[in-house]
Parts: structure tokens; sequence; C-alpha cells
């Protein structure tokens, strides 16, 4: 049988073709096959690098799977969000056994999701897929595998989890059923990429993906919301924001909202009456804007800590609009008394002798006239007169007529005592040297060090009094702002903020609580200004947190203001 | 490994057989074994068989299949010959009878019951035509008295007529392609091939006119609104949820409705359960068993060999090309199976039959270095010129 296996080779017959012609043929079909295979590979690699979009909505993307989402920690890694496994339960309608039986069983042990009827009616719609109940319940889940109805179908599926609840929900946001981030910081990851994985069709894993630390600490953020909460009860407010912000990297560590929801339902954060007011409600901020006229009065060179300016009318009428002093001193006022009483006045007069251009710009350089962008998509542009008038000059100069968003004035505050550098502000986390890289200078080291030398003065004898913790040499201001409904200031509702800095000679953290309409409770002798409540809750919200962030230090600083002695500033006291 | 000095059957065999070719066929066969258990169960769900049914039957098919091809892969260059003519006159009657007496299956006679088993003929002719021509050419090329070329038209004619009345469109169409090949591999001026082509573009308008059903599946290829395209979109869904890593065995869900999931789109049911990385992987495999057959034909002294083996190799790259191209939708829908994978006991029998030949004429046999003609000098002279 082998023998034919070992004969000699005939010799190569020569017929009529070159052997040349038929090696080249080959070598042509070699390539087509090869090129042939190529093309069903290439579109392989297109149909898995998710080049064509899935067609069938009803079958396919309900059944894909929902995707991993990155764990989302606090500064100190403690979980803020992560993904749990849950169930839902889908139906093949061409397994049921017994229709009738199936949808009768199913809508006993599914009452919340669905009914017999309803459920009759898509086993017979025809399609042969449709979901009953997305992320049930542990015990939905073991009423439906009891009943052991072929075709029903348990599906297991990220869901998104929050540990914390209501803490820090608005930085956090939510997300769909699908887990794909709606709001908050959540609507931010989807949008930095991580998703792009899987977009070219490589399904992850939480654990693969790179949590997000934020700059958030729990610890701060629960005294936050717990505070804001308490002085919101107590004082009878209707909503209430606060803000932890560290003025060296622009770190927000806490930042609550009050009516606040629970993040796990992603339906409430939906609800109007639920908005991140710190950062998408304006408010017109009232008197914690005379720190920015101090800032404006002293960077124009037009004027030194020590310049005087008479109050004694008590009022001032431009066109036909007078406006008042709130607590008349009846005095010649420098700078620092001017912040220190708080005078509308003096402001006024700092704020026209600058000039309403000077004004509009030195907004505009802090940050004031434009929306903050953090990493959370929810923010409200300022509202400011289109037309620029005196009056408007006027008015800005002490925090009327001009609305901004919490976080935008915690920005440009930051910037006024952190020495002059106006930081972005931000969710995550950051090292100062990182913050400093896009951080312009806005305003002169000197100047910051008045800004915090006022503040501190307004601490130690003035309306900032109420957040005077001992340890933390803290610096502050008070503002008060009736509001305006329908286009009048309404006397009896007020719109009160605080913010205090600690320590106010060389600045790290900055408190900024805002209350909505406190009222005066006889506690507070019936009054509702600032002090009485917003101050109040700040002070009791550092007396909390302070010990947290850094120890304090009970011996006076030393030399705490070298060029307000240099410049025998007001009230500076010489050692 | 026995001396060489021992010689036996089974020894000689073993020196000379393409271990590399073998091997890969065995693979594909294990493949196909694994991807059934994938691709059958949801069809024998829904026709009210055991669920692994399919699986069993494949199982049983592959045996016989794998000692049918290792028997075959013994044989001489003569013995295949003999062998192939005999298959092809029984294929033939049996494609006769099916014509004239075949159970109807969805529009076509294609079928002949047999001893309790169905047998598709036409799946028995495809390796023996293809040898039978490869012979035809060769033979006509060496011995002046034998009109080798009419002897391959008459082939031609004689097997592609009943096999495109059953109606088979596909399979005429795949053996069409291998003649064609085979012309051309011969020697033929690329003139005559590029008449051929036009000869099968007016075949395949005619087919396209006459036949309904041809006429359909082109129409709703180059027209997706046209109408029913409930195959052809699953099989894109299945790519789409398979992504390149799969949804694990038996996780698949579009299979359940894909009819055909277990024969014609077992290639999509694999990307949907075991991703696309492994579609790339049994890709790769079809297409180095066709490489290496083609390199090993191109290698080949003896005239008969080279083309038996090229059109062998041709028949099976072709067929699996097009029914991957059918499963990605690079080509309308043709009722034409993936080698080795799909399920299908003739087919599988057939393809071992042909794997057989393949084997069998792609063995080693010596030849003396002296022989080797003229031109492969020439051929290298340029480059050692260059070298020097």
């Amino acid at each position: 049988m082998t023998d034919e296996y070992f004969d000699l080779p005939k010799p190569r017959a020569n017929y009529g073709f070159s052997p040349f012609r038929i090696q080249r043929h080959f070598n042509w079909i070699i390539v087509i096959f090869i090129l042939a295979y190529g093309i069903v590979a290439g579109k392989l690699v297109l149909y898995g690098s998710g080049f064509f979009k899935s067609k069938e909505k009803t079958k396919v993307q309900l059944l894909k799977p929902t995707k991993a989402r990155p764990l989302i920690t606090d500064r100190n890694g403690e979980v803020l969000a992560t993904d749990i496994k849950k169930y839902s339960v889908y139906v093949e309608t061409d397994k049921l056994i017994e229709k009738d039986r199936a949808a009768r069983l199913l809508a006993q042990a599914l009452p919340q999701y669905t009914n017999q009827m309803k459920l009759l009616v898509e086993f017979e719609s025809g399609r042969n897929f449709f979901w009953v109940a997305r992320n049930i319940s542990e015990e939905e889940r073991e009423r439906v595998f009891r009943l052991g109805l072929p075709g029903v179908v348990l599906e297991k599926e990220n869901r998104r989890f929050y540990p914390n609840g209501t803490l820090a929900a608005h930085v956090l946001g939510s997300t769909d059923v699908d887990n794909r981030g709606i709001s908050g910081f959540e609507k931010y990851i989807d949008q930095t990429g991580i998703s792009d994985l899987e977009k070219i069709g490589l399904p992850v894993t939480q654990d693969e993906l790179k949590p997000f630390e934020l700059s958030i600490d729990i610890r701060i953020q629960h005294a936050l919301r717990d505070e804001l909460v308490k002085g919101i009860n107590k004082y009878k407010a209707l909503a209430g924001s606060g803000i932890v912000y560290d003025v060296t990297t622009g770190e927000i560590i806490a930042l609550a909202s009050y009516p606040d929801f629970d993040a796990n339902l992603s339906t409430d954060a939906q609800k109007p009456e639920n908005i991140n007011r710190a950062m998408v409600g304006v408010y017109e901020m009232g008197s914690t804007f005379k720190a920015l006229n101090t800032a404006l009065a002293l960077e124009s060179g037009k004027m030194n800590i020590n310049t005087a300016f008479d109050t004694k009318e008590g009022e001032m009428t431009i066109g036909k609009h007078t406006i008042h002093e709130y607590h008349g001193t009846g005095k010649r006022l420098t700078i620092p008394e001017i912040f220190l009483h708080s005078s509308n006045l003096g402001s006024a007069k700092m704020a026209l002798t600058v000039g309403s251009k000077a004004q509009q710009d030195f907004l505009r350089k802090m940050g004031i006239l434009d929306r903050v962008q953090t990493e959370l998509p929810e923010t409200q542009a300022p509202l400011y007169p289109k037309y620029w008038s005196d009056i408007s000059t006027v008015t800005i100069s002490y925090g009327h007529g001009i609305s901004v968003s919490a976080l935008a004035c915690v920005k440009a505050v930051g910037a006024l005592v952190n020495g002059g550098r106006l930081i972005e502000p931000t969710f995550l986390k950051r090292t100062p040297d990182e913050a400093n890289k896009n951080a312009p200078v806005v305003i002169k080291p000197e100047t910051s060090e008045a800004l915090r030398y006022v503040m501190r003065l307004n601490a130690e004898q003035g309306t900032a009094k109420a957040a005077l913790v001992p340890g933390y040499f803290i610096g502050g201001k008070t503002g008060t702002a009736e509001k305006a409904i329908r286009g009048f200031y309404q006397k009896d509702k007020m719109l009160t903020t605080f913010m205090a800095i600690t320590p106010a000679d060389r600045p790290r953290y900055l408190y900024f609580v805002i209350l909505d309409e406190p009222k005066g409770i006889p506690e507070t002798h019936n009054l509702a200004t600032s002090s009485w409540n917003a101050g109040a809750v700040t002070g009791k919200l550092i007396e909390r947190t302070a010990p947290m962030l850094m120890p304090p230090i009970f011996a006076q600083p030393e030399d705490p203001f070298p060029t307000m002695i240099k410049w025998n500033a007001w009230g500076i006291k010489k050692s | 490994m026995a001396s060489r000095i021992e010689r036996s059957p089974l020894i000689d065999w073993w020196r000379t057989i393409d271990r590399v070719l073998l091997g890969l066929i065995l693979t594909l066969m294990l493949a196909g074994i694994i991807l059934c258990l994938a691709g059958s169960p949801a069809v024998a769900d829904r026709l009210g068989l055991p669920q692994f049914h399919f699986v069993k039957r494949q199982i049983l098919f592959m045996v016989p299949a794998a000692v049918v091809m290792l028997l075959v892969s013994f044989m001489t260059p003569r013995h295949v010959r003999r062998a192939a003519l005999l298959v092809y006159l029984g294929a033939l009657g049996l494609v006769f009878i099916a014509l004239l007496w075949g159970v109807e299956v969805k529009g076509a006679r294609r079928w002949v019951n047999f001893a309790g088993m169905s047998i598709q003929p036409s799946e028995f002719l495809k390796p023996a035509f293809v040898v039978l021509v490869a012979w035809a050419f060769s033979e006509g090329g060496k011995r002046k008295d034998l009109p080798g070329n009419i002897i391959g038209f008459v082939l031609l004619f004689s097997t592609l007529v009943p096999v495109a009345l059953q109606p088979d469109i596909g399979q005429t169409g795949l053996m069409a392609i291998c003649w064609g090949g085979l012309v051309f591999l011969s020697g033929l001026h690329i003139f005559w091939v590029v008449g051929f082509s036009g000869v099968g573009v007016v075949g395949l308008a005619a087919a396209y006119k006459f036949l309904p059903h041809v006429k359909a599946r082109i129409d709703r290829f180059s027209d997706k609104q046209s109408g029913d395209t409930f195959q052809v979109d699953n099989a894109y869904e299945s790519f789409m949820q398979g992504g390149w890593f799969g949804k694990g065995p038996g996780e698949g869900t579009i299979k359940r409705i894909l009819p055909d999931s277990h024969t014609d789109f077992i290639f999509a049911v694999t990307a949907e359960e075991f991703g696309i990385i492994i579609c790339l992987v049994v890709l790769l495999l079809f297409m180095i068993v066709v490489l290496r057959g083609l390199v090993l034909a191109r290698r080949n002294d003896d005239p008969f060999c080279r083309l038996a083996a090229a059109g062998l190799v041709m028949l099976f790259g072709v067929q699996s090309v097009i029914n991957m191209a059918v499963n990605v939708q690079l080509m309308p829908a043709k009722g034409m199976t993936l080698p080795f994978i799909s399920y299908g006991g003739s087919s599988l029998i057939s393809l071992a039959l042909g794997m057989g030949f393949l084997l069998a004429v792609t063995r080693k046999r010596p030849r003396a270095e002296t022989f080797t003609p003229e031109p492969y000098a020439a051929y290298q002279a340029p480059f050692a010129g260059e070298r020097a």
C-alpha cells in the first residue's frame, strides 16, 4: 500500500503551463483567503469594540447587566457610594407553562410592582422578554424564588448603594435604574470616561475601577448636617446650607443643604425642594459682601486701612432711593470700624470712592460674576444688574442687588484670606501644590492680611462673637439680608449668613452657613439677625469639628498681623 | 517514536502525515462538540427534544467521522482517486433519488432516508467532485490522449445541474467557486478565469430571476427594510450582546430565539456565549488550516496531489468564510454550515472524508532535489546576486 510513496518521482512533465505561473496563482489564492478571513475578523473586531449600536431595545438592552461604577470614598477612605448586587425579575413568556397560574402567583409575590391583569396582558403581548420588577428586596427575591416558576428569571444586577443615606447626598447625586449617574458627582463620573472601557465592549467590575477619593470628610459632613438641621429646627428656618472649605487647597471638606434626601432614592433627588442650596441656590448675601468691599477699597489704592468716612447723617439718597444704616453709630468711621459695625453707609461711600467700573472689574476678577465650576453639574450663574448704576454700586457694596451662590462666595472669600490666590473649589482630594498650579493671585498679600485682621477684630469685638471658639483664633463676619419677594424687601423675612475663618492669622478653614428665614425665638430676644442664628450654628459647628481638623492653640499667636502694626491700623494692639 | 528502520504502514503514516493539519482538524472537531453544547440545547428545547439531543448525536457522529478521516488519510493518491470516483457516483445517484423521491424540507428536495437516517447526498458529492476535477485537470495536462479539460467541464455540469435543481444554490455556488479555483491553479491564464467568473455571475443572476427564495434573501440583505430579517437581526444582536468575552456558557439569551442556532448560526451563538475573542480564535484556526493546506499544495510536485489538496482546502475554506461572513452580516444568508462546528451528521462525515483526502494527498513523499525544475534555480539567482 505504501510502495507508491517510495517510488522515485517521475520527471516533472511540462504540461503547457509555466510552473512560475502556477506558483503565482497559488499565491493569489492565498492572498484572497487572507483577505477574506481578514475582512470577517475586522467586522468581528468592530462588533467587539462597540462600533455598532444595538438595535433592539426590548430584548437586548433590558437584559444587559447594568454596569459597574467605581467606589466613592471620603478623604479618609470611608465608603460613600458602592455597588451592591440586587435582583430583578424578568419573564420569558415562551417558557411559561401555565400563564394564568404564573400571573396569579407572581402578582401575589410582588404586589408592589405588578398585578395579575397587567401580567396577563404582557404574557399575551407576543414579546418574549420583559421586566416584571427591578431591584427587588431580599424577601421579595425569596418569594419569587420559592414559586419555582419556569420562565420567571431572577437576574443579578449592579445597583448603587449609599450606606450613609442622606449624608452628602447633594454631593454624591444619584443614579438611575440602569446604574447611570444622573446628578451630582455620579454624573461627573460618567463624564470622566470611566465608561470608555465599557464602550469598547470590555466589561468591568467595581474592583477594577479606580475609586474616587472625595475631599469630603464624612465626620465633618455629619456634624455640618447635624448642626444645620438642629439650627433650622431651633430657629424655625425654611431651609439652610453650609460649607466647610479648605482655603489653602480649595477642597470642599463638607457641603450640606437642607431639606435633603436619601441618595438611595433617586426620585427624591429630583424634587425641587431638595435642590443643592449651596450651589444652585443664589441669594443676596448681605453684609458678608462687605469683606469683598473692604478688599476692593484697599486694592484700589485710593484709600488705606485708616481712611475714614462720615456716617453721621445715618442715611444716603441716590436718585430716588434712600439707604439707611442698620446699626447706626453716628460717627466718622475708619475702614475696620465700618466692617465691625457693618455700616452700610460707610461701605457705600467706600464703593462710590472706588467707582462702579472698578467694582465690577474686581467682582469679576474674584469670580463672583461667573458660575462656579466644580465636578458637580449642578451650579447656578449669579444674578446681577445688567445696567450697573450708582445705586447698584451702593447696594452691592453691602450685598444687596446681587445674588450669588454660597460656593461662589466661599471661593472668593477663600482668596481674600489665603494670601490672595483664587483657587477653584473641588470635591476631589487635592494638595496645596496642585491647587496653586491654576490659582491666579487676585489681591495683594497685605490686603489679604487686612481682611483677616478685620474679621478677627469682628470676632473679638463685633457681631461674630457668636463663633468665638477658644483655641482656634476665629475671625468672622455676619450677613443679614432682607428677602426680596416680588420686588419688595420684607422686613420680617431674612436670609442670614455667617462666615468664619480659623485660624485668622494663617487661615486653613472657612465655614459658611446660610439660614433661610430664621425666626426670632425667646432665647434670641426675638431677634433674627445673623449672629443669633447662623452665627450660633457656626459657633457650635466649629466647636464640634475644629478639634477633628486641627489641634487647638490657646496661646495668643505671636505677631499675627505684622503689616497692620506697620500700618498702625485702627484697633491694633501693639505688643 | 519507532526507529526509521522499522517499517509498518502505521509508522510510515505517522512520518509522512502533516501533523499540523491533523492536529488543527482534530482541534476543530473538539471545538465543534464544545460549541454544540452552547448552540443546540435551545433548539432541542424548541423542538421538544431532550436538551442534549443534538450534543449526543454530534458526539455520536464525531466518532465515525474521525475514523473515516484517519482511514482515508492512509490512502495513496491512486486510492484517493478511486474512492472519490466511487463516492461521486454513489452520491450523484442519491442526489437524483432525492430529486425524484426525496422528502421536501423547507421547499427543497435534498434529503434521502436511508436505513433510518436521513442523508444529504450533496454533502458527499462535494469532496468527491473536487478530487475528480483535480484529477481531470492534472491528468489532462500530462496525457495528451486524455481530454482532461472536457472531462472537467462535463463534471462541472453533471454535478452542478442536479444540485441546482434541488434547489441548493449555496452548494452549487460553492462547487462552482472551487471548480474555478482549480482551473486557475492548474495554470490557466487569468483571462479564462475572468470569463468563467462572468458565467458564474450570469448563473447567479439567473438564480435571482428564477428562484424566489434566492431573490428574497438577496433583497433582504441589500434592503434592510424590505422584510423578515429575523435571523440576521438576531445574529447581529448576538455579537452585540457577547462583546469581547461573552456572557459565559449557557448564559446566552438570543440563541433561544435564533433559529438554526446549532447549524448555520453557531458562530453567532459562540460570540454571545464565549465572546468575540473566541470567535477570532476559531476564525484563526480555519485560516491556519487553509493557509497550511495551500502552502503544502503549492509545495507538492505531483500535479494531481497539488490540485486535489488545493481544491479540498478551497472547499473547506470558502465554506467557512461564507458561513462566518453570513454570521457577521457581510453576506446574505446562504444556508451554509461552518465546517466541523455546525451540527449535522452528513456534513460531518463528508467533511471528514474531504479532510481525509486532504491528509492523504499532502503526505510527504520522497523527492529528489535534483529534480527541482530549472525555474526555481533561476528564481533564486537574483537574490544570490544581490547578496554577493
